[in-house]
This record gives structure tokens, sequence and C-alpha cells, in this order.
């Protein structure tokens, strides 16, 4: 069946409400507004305003309540509008989500489902385009999703409701529109394991969440031009499926990290460095990274793309890893 | 847990008229005696309403024009006002020069006010430039877009004009949201403390995209603050001498080392929360054309017209009627717009190099190297360029 992300997101939150009425929907406009991407459209109206609540303007209290509400046996989704907004409640997040097991030598976990839209693209200026998963990525105690597909979207939520500790999804805003192809029995898919998406020999392009359309839109230009190109979605940026990447690079020789964040201290960085630590042997090329301009993402509609990884721009970093064109 | 919708007012909580909030204009355009704001109108004339009803219809129009080129494809995004004419106007009209003020992103009628182009507005939502105005020529800081941030702005600049004994003040512009994030109470809890020349002037617009404000507060807005240790006023936000009044009573409260206090000035935003929204998925028509009843150039009219008399003179000396008041509102509207477009029509796209500026003030050496990776990047279609040039 035919379908988008949002609305495989939105199937996803609905029969999690479904099957467990422990779980519950809160954030910023989610009620009858439907979401300000519209994911969870027409659930207020199904489960009413106790399950899916629209709160105060107050990120640190919604995700501050959340874990309380988790600590207590609830499975609160709670949605923040855009990353950017998740800066207000970083304390929740980094200091209380992501410590309370520890600091509670193993009494308190938190079964807490964070989702939110990240990255640029829609002209929604400096304070809500960021890429900041891989700022999350860094913390231990949390587990952060990246799903691109809408296999992901449908399937990775009621894995992240299953797991015992704080699950952050983030979701790009350029990828709700996307169409695919959904079994009509999808369900529940793994939350540990990266996925390539194409099999190639010459190159591998390692990329996750909104960049993944793009980079396999290289990956069908490489080919025309005669480079096979391997693509793996992360799918997980913590922790880092190690295996699959040492996988790919064993079998290409040669690496494209993709990724929107910023190149300083980032995930791309991550990724580069422990290929160079487990796989230095094998490579051909040194890796190579396409990631946003380090600049605050412009309004300009013409700025912001030119701050943003494009299929060009893979394309030109795989030619160049192949040796001009192998 | 009890079932009580969060979407519907608690009762015993009607909007208007209640006694508690300042009137001094009816929606009728009747003046009503208020105690508390009346010493601060006496300079009150037929003129000086006129020109108020001038700046309200000119920035309604401002606004109207910028709907429709976000609509053309013109801006990528406008946050209208509509509706909330004389919150901006009033309060801006009762600041001073030297004042500074730090709004969100919808005080574009505050925005002129200060003195700031119409085009400079434009400029900046089309994206042909990072800003729209000079903060330094205007006292006026760049737009906020994450809520309520701008209030801790606003005391800590307040903080400076204290160590500095001036006589300015700062006010913080925000909406019914964001009385509901950390930092707009946390600028309460440091204004209070340290005693600082702020005004937090809240517009209770009602809706914060979706959410009605009863989500944000169980009593009114205006309570709340009284706990911080900051007096606070409401006021009829529609009512631009009402709020007028309010301001310079709070800034002259400032300016005497009276310390912070709050207006909540409540209004109604007519239009959506941004060209983005459709907010006839959450409220009803009804609520929106009892406040339409309630407009606030509507009742500003109605009452010139009730009490303009043959012996009023324009700054000319001409007779002063409502026919003339009209007409040059709407002239000054239409000389506003004409320029707008005008200028449009001249505002150039940043070129790819504009990517790299501001992002430091001073050189940096990596931002450097970016740059250049880029130019050679771009470099590389130059050939391609002319193709599609030569077509």
């Amino acid at each position: 069946m035919e379908t988008t992300y949002r609305e495989a997101m939105r199937t996803a939150i609905r029969e999690a409400l479904l099957q467990d009425d422990r779980v519950f929907l809160m954030g910023e406009d989610v009620g009858a507004y439907g979401g300000c991407f519209a994911v969870s459209l027409g659930l207020f109206e199904e489960f009413g305003p106790e399950r899916v609540r629209d709160t105060p303007l107050s990120e640190s209290a919604f995700v501050g309540a959340g874990i309380g509400a988790a600590l207590n046996g609830m499975r609160p989704i709670v949605e923040i509008m855009t990353v950017n907004f998740s800066l207000l409640a970083l304390d929740q997040i980094v200091n209380n989500a992501a410590t309370l097991l520890h600091m509670s030598g193993g009494q308190f976990n938190v079964p807490l489902v964070i989702r939110m839209t990240t990255g640029a693209g829609r002209q929604l200026g400096a304070q809500h385009s960021h890429s900041l998963e891989g700022w999350f990525a860094h913390v231990p105690g949390l587990r952060i999703l990246t799903p691109a597909t809408v296999e992901d979207a449908r399937g990775m939520l009621w894995t992240a409701l299953e797991d015992p500790d704080p699950v952050l999804i983030f979701e790009h805003g350029s990828l709700y529109n996307l169409s695919g192809e959904l079994a009509e029995d999808a369900g529940p898919v793994d939350i540990h394991a990266a996925a390539v998406r194409r099999e190639g020999g010459d190159v591998s392009l390692i990329t996750y969440g909104g960049t993944l359309p793009l980079t396999l839109e290289a990956a069908d230009r490489l080919a025309a031009e005669g480079i096979e190109a391997e693509v793996l979605d992360l799918r997980t940026l913590r922790p880092l499926d190690d295996a699959a990447i040492l996988a790919t690079v064993v079998k290409t020789h040669r690496a494209v990290v993709v990724d929107e964040g910023w190149r300083s201290g980032s995930l791309s960085a991550e990724i580069s460095a422990r290929i160079t630590e487990s796989a230095f042997y094998e490579l051909d090329a040194p890796v190579a990274r396409v990631c946003s301009a380090e600049v605050p993402i412009p309004y300009a509609r013409d700025l912001e793309l030119a701050a943003l990884p494009s299929a060009e721009r893979v394309v030109a970093a795989a030619r160049e890893a192949v040796g001009g064109g192998g | 847990m009890g079932t009580v919708s969060l979407n519907t007012p608690p009762t015993g909580m009607p909007h208007v008229p209640e006694p508690d909030l300042h009137q001094v204009l009816t929606p009728e355009g009747h003046r009503r005696p208020d105690h508390d704001l009346d010493p601060w109108l006496e300079d009150v004339t037929a003129t000086m309403l006129a020109g108020l009803h001038r700046d309200m219809t000119v920035i309604r129009r401002l606004d109207t024009e910028c709907t429709h080129l976000q609509r053309q494809g013109e801006l990528a995004l406008w946050p209208p006002l509509l509706g909330q004419e004389a919150s901006q106007v009033g309060s801006a009209a009762a600041l001073h020069r030297e004042d500074y003020v730090f709004p969100s992103y919808r005080e574009n009628g505050v925005a002129y006010l200060r003195g700031v182009d119409p085009l400079g507005l434009v400029r900046l939502w089309r994206g042909s430039t990072y800003s729209g105005w000079n903060p330094a020529e205007t006292n006026l800081a760049a737009q906020q877009i994450i809520i309520g941030a701008q209030s801790l702005h606003a005391v800590g600049y307040a903080m400076g004009l204290r160590r500095d004994h001036s006589e300015a003040a700062a006010i913080s512009y925000f909406g019914d949201g964001a009385t509901s994030q950390g930092d707009v109470n946390e600028a309460m809890v440091f204004a209070a403390s340290y005693h600082v020349p702020v005004v937090f002037f809240c517009q209770n617009n009602h809706w914060a995209i979706s959410e009605p404000v009863t989500l944000q507060a169980r009593r009114h807005i205006a309570d709340r603050p009284w706990g911080f240790g900051i007096p606070a006023m409401r006021v009829d936000g529609n009512d631009v001498l009402a709020v007028l009044a309010a301001t310079r009573r709070a800034l002259e409260r400032a300016r005497n080392g009276g310390g912070p206090t709050f207006i909540e000035a409540v209004t109604y935003r007519m239009g959506p929360h941004t060209t983005a929204d459709d907010p006839t998925r959450y409220r009803s028509k009804d609520e929106v054309e009892a406040w339409r009843a309630k407009d606030p150039i509507d009742r500003v009219e109605a009452h010139l017209a009730a009490t303009l008399t043959d012996s009023d003179r324009d700054a000319q000396g001409g007779p002063l009627t409502i026919e003339a008041v009209r007409e040059a509102s709407a002239t000054a509207a239409d000389e506003m717009a004409a320029a707008l477009r005008t200028g449009l029509a001249g505002l150039v796209d940043p070129g790819p190099e504009a990517l790299f500026e501001h992002v430091y003030a001073e050189p940096h050496h990596e931002l450097a190297r970016q740059r250049e990776h880029y130019r050679l990047y771009l470099a590389q279609f130059d050939g391609e360029q002319l193709e599609a040039g030569a077509r």
C-alpha cells in the first residue's frame, strides 16, 4: 500500500494508543490542530484530550512531566515541535532522562519516547532548522533513532516504546511528504541495526535520516557513470552499528559520510574516526564528508539550499573518492 | 483524574466586558472614565487621535499587503498582526526614542513606529537580507523567534540601564503562550530582584498557534506577575488609549526607579499564527466575529465621529472632519503600500557568497577555508551557467 512518512508515523502512534492504555501523546498543538507537521491529525478526535494532550508552551515542563509519568509506569510519547526547541528542555533530557537510571542505582528507568522534527529545507530560518541529533547521540543513557523510510516511520515507535530507556526519535521535516510502498502487515522493526539501502562495490555512502533520499539519488547518478555506490542507512545514531559500517568499508574500501549536521565535532567526525580506528588498512582513499556549511541555517531559499548537502555534492565527493570516475 | 477539557474556558471567566479590564474607549467609541489611566491621557486631542488612527490604518495595510505578498510567493512567511493594531500602536507611541524594545516576530507595527522602513520588513521576510533594520538607529532589537527568549534580554539590558543611571527603560513584547515559558518567568524573577526599569508587555491575543490562552493560564495572565512582586495591569488591547496610558504609566514608573511593570493587553489575533497556519481548523467563526465587533480602528473612528466639532483643526489649520481623518489615513496607507511595491521590485536576492557572512564578527580561518572550498565548487558550474544563459 502506498503511504507517506507522515501517515506511517501517525499509524504508529495510533496503534500504540490502541494497544497500550499507558501510552499518551503530549506536546504543543498536537490536539485539535493535529500537530504542526500534521502527524497527529485526527488522533485527538479519536482518543480525546487525556491521551492526545496539548501542553502549555513549556518544553522543559512537558519533557520533565513525561519523565515523571514514565517513572510511574506510563509510556509517554512527547512531541517537541522542532529540535531547536528541545534546547529549552536540554536539562530534562541530558541531566535527567539520561541519568536517572544510573543515579538511582538501577532502580528508576525512564521509558520515555521523545519525537521531534529536525533539519532544514523549508525556509524556517536559523531558530527552526538545525540538525542537532548528533549532539544527543553524544549522550550516554539515550537511544537515538532517525527513521528515514516509511517502514521505519511505521515501525520504530513501538519498539522504542518497549525500550526501557529514553529514546529520541528525529523526524526530518523534509521526509513527511515522502511516499513509499508499505506492506499491509507492516509493524514494529528493530532499532539497533543499520540497513544497506542499495548494494554496490565501489564506494560506501554512509548516511541517515533526511539525507537518505538525496544520497540514494546520488547513487543513481553515480551508477549512470559506472560507479556502483553502496548506501548505508545508519537508522540508529546511538548506539552506532559499528559492524555494519565496518562491513561496507571492507567491501568498497572507500567511504563518504553524508550528514546534515555541521562538520566540526560531529557525528560524521565520529563515523570517520571509527572507520580509521577499525578499518584504516582497508581504505583506498581518505574518508570524505558532505555536511552542512558551518553557518546558522539561512532563511533565504537559495542560501539555505547552498548550505545543505545535495546529491551533486555527494556525487562530487564519491567521484573524488574513487579517483576521478574510477 | 477529572475530565475537564483544557480546550474550553473555565466557567466564571468571561473575557470582556469585565470589571478588572481597564478600558477607556468602548467598542462603540464611548469614552469611559478610568481612575488609573485618565491622568496619562490629559494631552489627548482630536489631532492626536487622528494620528493614532492613521498609524493603525497604515500598519493594518502593511500587514494586509505583506500577507498578500506571501500568498503571491514574494515572501516565504509572514506573521500577521491583524487585530492587534491598538496594542502595538498604543504601546509604541508611549515609548521615548532612547527606550529599547525587545520584540518577538509579530511586532511589525511596533517596528514601523520605531522608524523601520516597511520595505525593511519585506526585505527581512523575503530573505533578501538577514535583518530588516539597524538596531542602533531604532533601539529595536532583532526579532526573536524562540518564544519568550527576548524577555531575558530586556531584563539584562535594563540591568545595564540601571547601572548607567539612565532615564531610559526597556520593554519586552511577547504573547500569551510565552508566559508558560521558563524564560519569561525567570525574567520576572530577575527583574523583581534587581528592580530594573523594564516593562513586560504581553499581547494576550488568545491563541498560541492552535492553543487557547486557557491552556496557558487558568487565571488572568495579569494575576501572575504579582506573585513575583511585579505590579500588573490588564487593559483592553483593542483600545489604543488604554494601551497608551498603561504603557506611559509603566514607563514612567521604570524611569523613576519604580522597577518592573507587567501589562496584559487583551486583544485578538484575527488572522493566522503565520501564513503557514489555518485557524479555521481550531476556532469558531463566531468567536472571530465577536472580536471583529471590538475592532481597534473602528472604535477610534466612532469616537471621533461622535466628538469632532467645528472648532477641531488639522495640522494645517483646516477643519478636522471624520471624512478628512479617514481620507488622510487611507492616503497614508496607499502611499506606504505603493512605496512598498515599488521597493519590492528593486530587491535583489543574496548571492551565494552571502552564505558565509555574519557567522563570526571577525575573520575565521575555518570559515575562510569553507568559503574558498565553496567558491571552487561553484566555479565548476561556470560552463553550465553560461549554457543556461545562452538558452
